[in-house]
């Protein structure tokens, strides 16, 4: 026989849960994080709406029903009700339709690409304000830091000025990884070639965890950093240290960062070779490689000739033999000294 | 490799010595282990002489029947094998805190979180969902055997040909160190450039073609092979849900072998689909592979909620309530699931607008599911319940799943996801969904069918101590894991450093030894069932009074499953018989046109394991060879015209007198 | 199915409940059809992996620059004609005449042949010009998609000598109607297809 009022238990008990214990989706510092710990609050509410009733009337069903209760009724043949359909098809719909108005609405408020409209709940924000700019790479496995108007840069420790909102551009140098700071905001991937772009604000100072949040191979565990949400003027003191200890960050500095390597202790850079970040992102790194946005702005018919037929020879082009063997960096240009991936 | 000759290098590939892990001590002993194990088998089935039973009764037949139960069998073999993969992965994570590296070398436990998704989802639950639809869809639908019976064996094979091949990784090379889904450039020829991946795309290619041709199979089956009287919409619940997920089958499988076969190229011909440069495109990989993804997790639990409500009805002795209701909430879903996939990464950066869209239809799912959920509900409703196995595995079912749909409903809200992929949360839920609802509906499936198949039910007392620890142990494993996720810990982490999180993956790991006791308490189940079988037998064929053709056959059914195919009037056809008494036949019986069984199948499997086997090492000859022998094989199978007999009718006469003979001593 | 009315509960005879034979109806058709539409999303994958990919060319050439209109407009009458003939060979079929349906068949398989040929040539071309699949992600999707095609048709090639040995051996019995039947389906569907490929890749990239 079943123990209704045990299984029952165990499934309420993760909502017990949910009023803290150190679990800092429900409890972050934040704006855009914590509005999206009220949506999930305001989700499993409406969602128990329908969850609760079923399961108590799983449990209440099979306890009045069983086979010895020879009390309850039994009408074998009774198999429709289009009431009860109504109901049964109409009341889950309502909730859907409640939680799609709530999904459309915070999935564009809450979009990682829109600009802040406000600091916390009780302060918005002027439409046309400055973020802090923030330029975000992640390596094989660490994660670096640009900040394009300090002219700084650091590995595995990201400072930001509480209250005030910082736009981050986030690409990677090889594989796909995430970029998640729990207590901060949502995450958002990153990944070579590409940008992607997070808007946040951090309400609270304190120091709290950043990782990726996509499996990215051998040093993935330890591809973690620290994030720093401090007052303006320990911001400052802190971009004053980077400039003082840091060394410089140019591009053959960057290759041998894109090294692989793990558990990188925090380092920084004191100069920033200015087009670096365009170089990573468009991948370009390498001298004499062609970066993407040029190659992409050559369009159709401009390549190596003009459009029309097939043309022939033009042989310095890449006109390699053996497929199998043809290196992919290969554009018939400057070899590089067989780094891959800058 | 500067010593070896041309002629080693052309025959073997990259394989060499190291390939084989002989310095990894946990796969040294496990290989002792497998290969005792192994021995002993053989030694066991030589010892019995069953080598000409297993060729001739099972590896060569085309029955659906034994087909559906070596499927069984495979998901069960490789269940084992999947589960010790958790197992040593909850050890590790309950370990590896605070300076301990745990017990498993960083690029072992890479492979384990891979492999582990890999064989659940591809050889333990497709399997065990095909195994079921393969016994019982053709005896429900009072058919002798599917639309395609050799196809069915070959299908068969090639699913274990794909198993097997994942289990040579384990001793042979190394299995592919990147999520079950393998997504570029991770999973490219730099990212990941062993034999790791390729061991991945072959098994799943392999399996697939199998799965692909199973799902044409069976819905060319269900739509032309049903009795006389069997409109669509009086087709047991059951086969109503293979058939859609079947028709997912077909429209989802051919994806997979492209996104795959896009993804071997880029490893092996350096062609440019998904790479970082030369304007390859990794999101395309990322839609492609779940654009096959979301469908296959509806493929998995379609034929779960066709069990669920076989066995409600069944149980509470009561019509199914709603059942067109039920109908269409399937093809709804079957449908909709098409339009959800987007939903597996929100945060991939597609914008507010498309990840709104996808959202939305993802929750709009939810309202069929909560219907079919409802409808069950209301069988039970004025019904008269009795608890069998089955029926404990049904409530379990009920209330779990409930609780990981709600979980998947919050994941998708955008905007909650961004903080929830990829973490612990998003592992509990979908282990809540595939073990609460897929896992559990095989149990129940197993245990409901089981006496048809065998002659004798399972044992009661170890089903339940199974039932019990399955169910606590579920709970114990996975409710952890929610919190961890709200705890901000991702997944696919082989260690930690924050101490504080180490008492929720020891509750976990407990958990998993709860499960591993259930796992023992079903083997043990089957022994001693087994042993107990004259106790347990089932001598009308019709052990829970039921209510689908299946129950008016012998258990087990005779090879030919009917001597003169049922007439159906009415859904529960043969409650309805039951109900208006008919009565067995007694002479007048025909010659019956049955296949033959055949070797093609299993031999062009193992061809194809050959040659997937040589590409993965790049063993050229091999794949050559195999690869024309594959294609010349099957050229010659069609040269054979002769590929069916009939039972004479005096053997027929003989069967059907048996068998009622037994029922009028049981009646 | 609503509740019924009235427990009829009247013993009715075994006939009512059985049929002695009941053969199924043949669902090889059927079955090659279902197969078919899962080709068809199987290039349905390439044809979107060809659209994402068609405009990145890497710095190297694009469709207009590589494209031999002429050259593929003569391919795609080859094709098309094969389906006209085999069509011939299919009323062939009809009429029982094992020699006309096998003459129709050899120039369908001709008339493949040389679209594969002149496929063929179109690749070595342009691998020997260094544009093969892996100078750029265009001619990754390119290659993929036509490549993918050809290998059907190849395939469809080799299954066509097959049956006109079985034809010629077996005669045109049932099963081999039947497997005809299905190389037609197949034949067609690489013609509509071909279509889709001439349309989307060439005329398009062209443009």
């Amino acid at each position: 026989m079943s123990f209704p009022r045990l299984r029952y238990g165990l499934a309420l008990l993760p909502l017990t849960l949910l009023g803290g214990c150190g679990m800092v989706v429900m409890d972050p510092s934040g704006d855009i994080a914590s509005q999206q710990a009220d949506l999930i609050i305001v989700s499993t509410l409406l969602m128990l709406i329908v969850i609760v009733p079923v399961i108590f009337l799983t449990f209440y069903f099979a306890w009045r029903y069983r086979k010895n209760n020879k009390t309850a009724a039994y009408h074998p043949e009774w198999d429709h009700s289009t009431k009860l359909e109504l109901v049964i098809w109409g009341v889950p719909l309502l909730i859907i339709i409640a939680l799609g108005l709530i999904t459309w609405i915070s999935t564009h408020k809450l979009d990682p690409y829109r600009p802040l409209d406000r600091i916390d709940a009780d302060r918005p924000l002027a439409a046309d304000h400055e973020p802090l700019n923030v330029q975000v790479v992640s390596l094989d496995w660490k994660w670096l830091f640009i900040y394009p108007e300090q002219g700084v840069a650091s590995i595995n420790e990201l400072v930001t000025p509480v209250d005030v909102p910082v736009r981050f551009h986030i690409t990677s140098s090889s594989t796909m990884n995430s970029f998640y700071i729990p207590a901060l905001a949502g995450q958002i991937y990153s990944m070579p070639g590409m940008q992607t772009t997070l808007n946040a604000v951090i309400n609270e100072p304190g120091e709290y965890q950043g990782f990726s949040a996509n499996y990215s191979g051998a040093g993935f565990s330890d591809m973690r950093f620290k994030y720093l949400g401090v007052s303006d003027d320990k911001f400052d003191a802190w971009v004053q240290k980077a400039k003082k200890q840091g060394g410089t960050l140019n591009r053959s500095e960057y290759l041998q960062l894109a090294q692989p390597s793990t558990a990188t202790p925090v380092t920084y850079y004191s100069t920033v070779a200015p087009d670096l970040y365009h170089a990573i992102l468009n991948r370009c790194v390498v001298e004499g490689k062609m970066c993407m946005d040029q190659m992409m702005m050559m369009g159709k018919g401009d390549g190596e000739m003009a459009g029309g037929a097939i043309k022939h020879g033009d042989k310095q082009k890449g006109g390699h033999s053996s497929a199998l063997n043809m290196n992919s960096d290969d554009m018939g240009r400057k070899q590089t000294n067989g780094q891959d991936d800058e | 490799m500067q010593d070896k000759t041309d002629l080693t290098s052309l025959i073997f590939g990259r394989l060499s010595l190291e390939s084989i892990p002989y310095h990894e001590p946990i796969l040294v002993v496990t290989f002792a282990i497998a290969a005792l194990a192994g021995l002993g088998l053989l030694g066991f089935i030589t010892y019995k002489q069953f080598w000409g039973t297993l060729w001739h009764d099972w590896i060569t037949s085309i029955d659906h029947k034994k087909i559906g139960i070596m499927y069984i069998i495979l998901a069960f073999v490789m269940l084992l094998r999947g589960f010790s993969d958790a197992l040593m992965m909850r050890a590790q994570q309950a370990m590896a805190f605070a300076g301990s590296e745990g017990f498993l070398p960083p690029e072992h436990y890479d492979q384990l979180f891979t492999v582990h998704g890999v064989i659940m989802i591809f050889f333990v639950a497709m399997p065990m969902i095909v195994g079921i639809m393969n016994f019982v869809v053709p005896l429900q639908l009072g058919t002798r055997d599917v639309a395609f019976p050799f196809l069915n064996n070959f299908s068969f094979w090639m699913t274990a040909a794909g198993a097997g091949l994942t289990m040579v990784s384990l001793f042979v090379g190394e299995f592919g160190k990147t999520g079950w889904l393998a997504f570029p450039p991770l999973s490219g020829i730099q990212g990941s450039p062993g034999v790791g991946v390729d061991y991945y795309i072959w098994s799943l290619q392999i399996a697939g073609v199998g799965t692909l041709l199973s799902g044409i199979n069976f819905m060319v089956t269900i739509i032309k092979n049903r009795a006389p009287g069997m409109t669509l919409m009086k087709m047991p619940i059951f086969t109503w849900t293979a058939l859609c997920t079947n028709i997912l089958i077909v429209a989802a499988f051919p994806i997979l072998t492209v996104v795959l076969a896009m993804l071997s190229m880029d490893r092996m011909l350096d062609t440019h689909f998904f790479t970082n440069d030369m304007g390859g495109n990794m999101m395309m990989y990322v839609n492609l592979i779940w654009i096959w993804g979301h469908p296959e997790v509806y493929i998995l639990i379609l034929p779960a909620f066709g069990v669920f409500s076989e066995v409600v009805a069944t149980f509470s002795g009561k019509r199914l309530f709603g059942y067109t209701s039920m109908v269409y909430a399937t093809i709804v879903i079957t449908v909709l699931s098409y339009l959800v996939w987007l939903h597996h990464f929100f945060t991939m950066g597609a914008g507010a607008s498309v990840n709104a869209f996808f959202g939305i239809t993802t929750m709009i799912i939810s309202i069929p599911t909560g219907a079919k959920l409802f409808n069950w509900l209301f069988t039970m409703y004025r019904g008269r319940i009795r608890f069998e196995l089955p029926m404990m595995w049904t409530v379990s079912f009920m209330v779990t799943f409930t609780i990981g749909g709600m979980t998947g409903v919050l994941l998708a809200v955008p905007p909650a996801d961004f903080v929830l992929h990829n973490s612990l949360f998003l592992v509990a839920h979908f282990h809540n969904v595939i073990i609460g609802g897929v896992l559990f509906g095989m149990f129940a499936a197993i245990n409901y069918w089981f006496p048809k198949a065998f002659g004798y039910k399972l044992d009661d007392y170890w089903g339940k101590w199974s039932f019990w620890l399955w169910t606590i142990g579920f709970y114990a494993a996975f409710m952890p894991l929610y919190v961890l996720g709200l705890m901000g810990v991702t997944r696919r982490m082989n260690h930690f450093d924050d101490s504080s999180l180490q008492i929720w993956f020891v509750i976990a790991a407990i958990g998993a030894l709860m499960i591993l006791g259930g796992i023992v308490a079903s083997i043990i189940q089957f022994v001693v069932s087994y042993r107990r079988r004259d106790e347990l037998r089932d001598h009308t064929g019709d052990i829970w009074d039921g209510r689908t053709l299946e129950w008016s056959t012998s258990s087990p059914p005779p090879q030919y499953n009917f001597a003169f195919t049922p007439v159906v009037y009415d859904n529960d056809s043969w409650t309805d018989m039951k109900k208006h008494g008919y009565e067995r036949p007694r002479d007048g019986f025909l010659p019956i046109h049955m296949p033959k069984n055949t070797a093609a199948g299993f031999v062009l499997a193992m061809l194809s394991a050959a040659c997937g086997f040589g590409l993965v090492w790049h063993m050229w000859p091999l794949v050559g060879v195999s690869f024309v022998a594959l294609i010349g094989g099957f050229i010659i199978h069609t040269f054979n015209y002769n590929r069916d007999y009939h039972i004479p009718a005096e053997d027929v006469t003989r069967i059907e007198n048996e068998r009622s003979q037994q029922l009028d001593r049981y009646a | 199915m609503t509740t019924n009315a009235t427990e009829a509960t009247q013993n009715l005879p075994s006939s009512h409940f059985y049929v002695r034979e009941h053969h199924p109806e043949q669902g090889t058709l059927l079955g090659f059809w279902l197969y078919l539409m899962s080709d068809c999303l199987l290039f349905a994958g390439l044809f979107a992996t060809y659209a994402v990919l068609s405009n990145s060319y890497a710095g190297g050439p694009s469709g207009a620059d590589i494209f031999d209109l002429p050259l593929v407009a003569l391919n795609t009458s080859f094709l098309l004609l094969s389906s006209i003939t085999y069509g011939f060979a299919m009323l062939q079929m009809q009429l029982k005449r094992v020699n006309g349906t096998l003459l129709w068949l050899a120039v369908t398989g001709l008339l493949g042949a040389a679209f594969i040929g002149l496929e063929l040539y179109e690749f070595a071309h342009l691998l020997s010009e260094g544009y093969g699949p892996q100078r750029s992600a265009f001619l990754t999707a390119f290659f993929a998609l036509v490549g993918t095609h050809g290998l059907h048709v190849s395939f469809g090639i080799i299954w066509l000598i097959v049956l006109m040995v079985q034809v010629k051996r077996f005669g045109l019995n049932a099963e081999n109607g039947r497997r005809l039947m299905c190389l037609s389906m197949f034949w067609h569907f690489l013609d509509v297809v071909w279509i889709g490929v001439f349309t989307f890749v060439y005329l398009m990239g062209v443009l």
